[in-house]
């Protein structure tokens, strides 16, 4: 079933009795070539790519709720390619390209949005980072526009530009960036998947590695056994536990990182905007509700929800720098676990493990990485060879000393 | 959260800030011929459990003393705080 406008308008006039389940529910077959241990965003992206780039088969995904249940669908969607580092910014930037034909791809609507993103600037310290910023994002082939006061004023006029402690003095737009719908990103990908041959296999738990002479045969789980010949793990803020179970320690801690969405408004915030002196992000959904986060909570947490500190700080943050948001109510607030890397980069990598590779370290920011991600896995699955964009993205760099650490933080996850 | 400070009795977590697990007390030896492989695992590598996990928090707003938590990452609960100080010099005496 392809999805068209012609087709919503036909269903539209029959009472909407044509469509069908998205995907098929399989129960899983003895062995697979490739096996992928997680069905969210990354997950199902590498098995679309695997299956649809790649032209691999024999592909199973092992997801131990229902697809979608994670990180994917518990964050506030923001896409953006406005990084530093060499390491990282030709991969986001390949990401965000990847964005921009997404839906004709994978013939669903992931509402990609570009309706960018301002990072606001408070010093004059700060101005000259973003620059920095800017300049290597240009490098990167991606967009970048510093703007002055007087055009933060014009786009968003209702900011606290006068806050004596953090005036707003510009900012750093990158247009193409902005926001998808995160749950129509992984049906979108489950979808392809599926229809490409992939087995989504849900209530399915790993729960233990089969590795024989230093080589993966196959995994433990909660509906038997199930052979493979590659192994590809990308559980998120599950990693440090999965990967125990093949014998190893991540640099890695799982942190809880809240989100709050307020009821739903009329259209007020234009883009995606950052307070570049607290800990606040804000967008607003299609829906009207503003969609709203900061800081993680900062220390280790399995809880999928978080503290009110952070709840307060937030807030705090918001009235800050919006004090028109004050009177919007609060509907939901929710938690995820987030894998943080010792230097707040991802891995995306081989394992000392022969057959069983690692996608991991995401962090708060892998929703964008979600295209990217599955492609260069599935790329490193398929050939052995890291995709270009994401050669630094290995497991041993910290070990080299070979570190991405954007924000200059060392090994304090909570600090990343 | 709150934690039952040894000296100070129930102190709320905001007054804290966060280190990360206790093993980072066994600092490894740096003369030890593995020394460079025995850091990169102290510095990089963590047991990260999902359960008891013994964390080291630092009063910052307080009497600015290093403790030694034990928490429950799964649910939050605080099961009980130490001294760090105490924690290092007992193993120390082992
Ligand atoms: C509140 C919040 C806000 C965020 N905001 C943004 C943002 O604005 N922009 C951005 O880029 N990123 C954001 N992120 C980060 C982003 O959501 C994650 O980095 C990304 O989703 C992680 O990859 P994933 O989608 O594959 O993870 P997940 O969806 O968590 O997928 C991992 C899957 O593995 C499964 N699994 C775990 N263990 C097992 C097992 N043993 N067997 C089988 N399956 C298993 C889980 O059930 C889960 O479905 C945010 C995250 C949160 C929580």
């Amino acid at each position: 079933m392809r999805f068209s406008a012609l087709r919503v308008f036909q269903q539209a006039l029959t009472g909407h009795k044509g469509w069908g389940p998205l995907w098929r529910n399989p129960d899983p077959q003895p062995a697979y070539d490739y096996v992928i241990v997680g069905g969210g965003g990354h997950g199902l992206a590498t098995a679309y790519y695997l299956a649809n780039t790649f032209r691999q088969a024999r592909i199973a995904v092992l997801e131990r709720g229902w697809l979608g249940q994670g990180n994917i669908g518990r964050n506030t969607t923001i896409i953006r390619s406005n990084y530093l580092l060499p390491g990282n910014e030709p991969f986001y930037e390949f990401s965000m390209k990847l964005w921009e034909g997404l839906e004709q791809e994978f013939n669903f609507n992931a509402m990609v949005s570009q309706r960018g993103i301002v990072n606001l600037i408070h010093t004059d310290a700060q101005r000259d980072a973003y620059r920095r910023r800017g300049n290597a994002m240009l490098l990167a082939g991606a967009d970048a526009e510093l703007l002055d006061r007087d055009q933060v004023r014009a786009m968003i006029p209702f900011l606290n530009f006068d806050n004596a402690r953090f005036p707003i003095k510009g900012g750093l737009l990158q247009r193409r960036a902005g926001t998808a719908r995160h749950d129509g990103v992984a049906w979108g990908y489950a979808r392809g998947a599926d229809r490409a041959g992939v087995d989504l296999i849900q209530n399915c738990e790993v729960t233990g590695f089969r590795i024989e002479a230093g080589l993966i045969r196959g995994l433990e789980t909660s509906r038997g056994y199930i052979g493979a010949g590659k192994v590809g793990v990308a559980v998120a803020g599950m990693t440090g536990r999965v990967m125990a179970m093949a014998g190893m320690r991540m640099p890695i801690e799982s942190h809880v990182l809240q989100a709050f969405v307020s009821e739903g408004l009329k259209p007020t915030i234009p883009g995606v905007i950052t307070f570049g002196a607290g800990h606040f992000y804000v967008s607003q959904s299609d829906k009207g509700g503003l969609v709203f986060g900061g800081d993680i909570d900062g220390y280790n947490s399995y809880a999928q929800r978080g503290n009110l500190p952070v709840v307060e700080d937030v807030a705090e943050g918001g009235m800050a720098l919006m004090p028109m948001i004050g009177r919007a109510r609060l509907l939901r607030i929710w938690g995820g676990i987030m894998d943080m890397s010792m230097d707040g980069s991802p891995i995306i990598d081989r394992t000392p493990v022969e057959g069983l590779y690692l996608n991991a370290g995401w962090c708060y920011g892998g929703f964008k990485a979600t295209p990217a991600s599955g492609y260069a896995f599935a790329h490193l699955l398929a050939t052995d060879r890291p995709h270009d964009t994401a050669q630094a993205y290995r497991l041993d760099r910290f070990a080299r000393g070979h570190v991405i650490d954007e924000k200059g933080m060392g090994a304090t996850p909570n600090l990343h | 959260m709150l934690i039952p400070h040894p000296l100070l009795g129930l102190r709320d977590a905001q007054e804290f800030t966060y280190l990360g697990d206790a093993r980072l007390l066994d600092r490894p030896d740096g003369l030890a011929p593995d020394a460079a492989e025995a850091f990169a695992d102290y510095v990089y590598l963590r047991d990260n459990p999902a359960g008891l996990h013994r964390e080291l928090w630092f009063h910052e707003q307080g009497d600015r003393s290093w403790l030694v938590v034990t928490r429950d990452t799964v649910t939050h609960e605080i099961l009980g705080a130490e001294l760090a100080r105490d924690v290092a010099l007992a193993r120390r005496s082992k």
